[in-house]
């Protein structure tokens, strides 16, 4: 255990030594977001009956900047190391495939509640929020940001250049958050666009964390847990199977 | 390649550019999977019970690699943790203070010279103390104050019953130090000896002796055997040459290495 305690702490460092980059800034931006959106669109939409737009809009904020931030942490941890070569000293070790996974997906998720977290300090000062029911919120969050540390393991592990990580993220990860409703109810959309948007699994992030919120979602929270944690399984799945045969790390 | 190297030797892996030694190195170390055959370390398993096998071993890579996040002190610390120890700081402090580390231990490992890396990069092979360890070109543009630091703290290891494997290009350097000596060629051991029974190899049992005469020539002599020196020294006086300076011309594995690989 000390090997994965080792690892998931030196993870947390790295981005805590850096974090006006890594918590601050993110924070900002999600801020920036509320501020622009909710003025823009308070009074024009409503999407759940008495909540305001821009309570609407904070927990998709919240939960899109704990997704981001999740992804990020992993896979730029794991591409600079093999970029740089720092990579050899976990290599050298006797750190099992899991401890691996799991440290870099701990770490992740760390830094993705992190974000969260200040994400939420900030708007609640702008906005009156509710909790209808926090237990969901937190399942949502630890998963969310679970599911997204272990997609940046597995975008870590495949890319061998930053502009391949960069491709991931500009082109799967930054339009599946956008597009998952973080801005809008997905029943506003047309049909087509709507049944688009139930193959998307970051819908379901948003839509099981902001119902913890609100007690309101478009797909009952258990179906959308169960259909996050089952993303969860493949994708980690997926990343055990790659660093046990040391795929793209070791020759 | 069938290779066994014995508990406690100071073993010289040589050869040119793209020989494999650093291949073997890695497959030995677990950062290349062989596509047949096995290898263990200590009678563990790199790939079956690479856990143990990884204990067992510290190594230097070639690559002047860091974690630019951390300190000196730091990096030896989150080393010692992937190893699985905890409570580690004595055993850090002393290694840091052989190679001279001390006044830099929190220093950002960014901040350091190039020389000063690889110091870390060695305190980093050793901080779970493991019975072997692999140097990979360990002197690789460094400074001599840290080569003769090194080898002196790399002697005493070996001493003290560590195992040394070490791939340099300074064949001196493995002459100076190793006790048995691999040479590969394109993937193949092509010589696998004792130090001194590869040098032997090359001169047999001659010695080139080049003789310096006062009116500025010069004389090469071959001899069987220093027995046979002082008459061949007395052969040249008698043809009227003033003898100024006598060098003798000791096989190195210069010879050896270019013979062999060439």
């Amino acid at each position: 255990m000390t090997s994965f305690w080792t690892l998931f702490s030196k993870e947390l460092l790295r981005f805590i030594k850096v974090s006006v980059q890594t918590v601050a800034a993110p924070v900002l931006t999600s801020v920036l977001y509320l501020v622009i959106f909710g003025q823009v669109l308070e009074g024009r939409m409503q999407v759940f009956d008495g909540v305001r737009y821009t309570a609407f809009l904070v927990p998709g904020l919240v939960m899109m900047s704990v997704l981001q931030n999740a992804f990020a942490n992993s896979s730029s941890s794991l591409i600079q190391s093999k970029i740089t070569g720092n990579i050899v000293f976990i290599l050298l070790a006797p750190i099992s495939y899991a401890e691996f996974f799991w440290a870099y997906v701990a770490a992740s998720m760390a830094r993705g509640l992190a974000v969260g977290a200040g994400v939420l300090a900030v708007s609640a000062a702008f906005v009156e929020l509710r909790l209808e029911a926090p237990h969901w919120t937190l399942a949502f969050a630890l998963l969310g940001a679970a599911l997204l540390g272990a997609l940046g393991v597995l975008a870590g592990i495949v890319s061998e250049k930053i502009d391949q990580l960069a491709a991931f993220q500009n082109f799967v990860i930054l339009p599946l958050t956008m597009l998952s409703g973080v801005f809008y109810s997905i029943q506003s959309l047309p049909g087509f666009w709507r049944g688009l948007s139930h193959a998307n699994p970051f819908f379901y992030m948003i839509d099981g964390f902001r119902y913890g919120f609100f007690g309101a979602s478009d797909v009952a929270p258990g179906v959308s847990l169960a259909i996050v944690a089952t993303a969860f399984l493949a994708v980690a799945l997926v990343c055990l199977l790659l660093l046990k045969s040391g795929y793209r790390l070791r020759t | 390649m069938s290779l066994a190297i014995e508990p406690g030797e100071f073993f010289g892996l040589l050869g040119p550019n793209g020989a494999g030694k650093t291949t073997l190195i890695n497959v030995i170390a677990g950062l290349a999977r062989a596509d047949r055959g096995s290898v263990s370390v200590m009678g563990a398993d790199v790939v079956a019970d690479y856990r143990r096998a990884r204990r067992m071993l510290g190594v230097v890579p070639q690559e002047l690699v860091f974690d630019p996040f951390f300190t000196v002190r730091e990096s030896l610390r989150i080393q010692s943790g992937y190893f699985g120890i905890r409570g580690n700081d004595a055993w850090i402090d002393e290694v840091m203070e052989h190679l001279d580390l001390t006044a830099k231990a929190d220093a950002n490992m960014r901040s350091l010279s190039g020389g000063m890396k690889r110091r870390v990069l060695v305190a980093q092979a050793l901080v779970h103390k493991p019975p072997v360890i692999v140097l990979d070109e360990p002197t690789a543009g460094v400074d001599v104050e840290l080569r003769q630091g090194l080898w002196q703290f790399v002697r005493r290891l070996n001493a003290d019953g560590h195992t040394i494997v070490l791939t340099t290009h300074y064949l001196e350097e493995a002459e100076l130090h190793c006790s048995r000596i691999g040479m590969l060629k394109g993937g193949r051991i092509v010589a696998l000896d004792s130090t001194r029974n590869l040098l032997a190899s090359v001169s047999g049992s001659r010695t080139t002796v080049h003789v310096m005469a006062r009116d500025g020539t010069r004389h090469t002599l071959q001899i069987e055997g220093y027995a046979r020196l002082e008459r061949e020294l007395a052969r040249l006086r008698q043809q009227g040459v003033e003898i100024a300076d006598i060098e003798l011309e000791r096989p190195d594995l210069e010879q050896v290495f270019l013979r062999l690989t060439s």
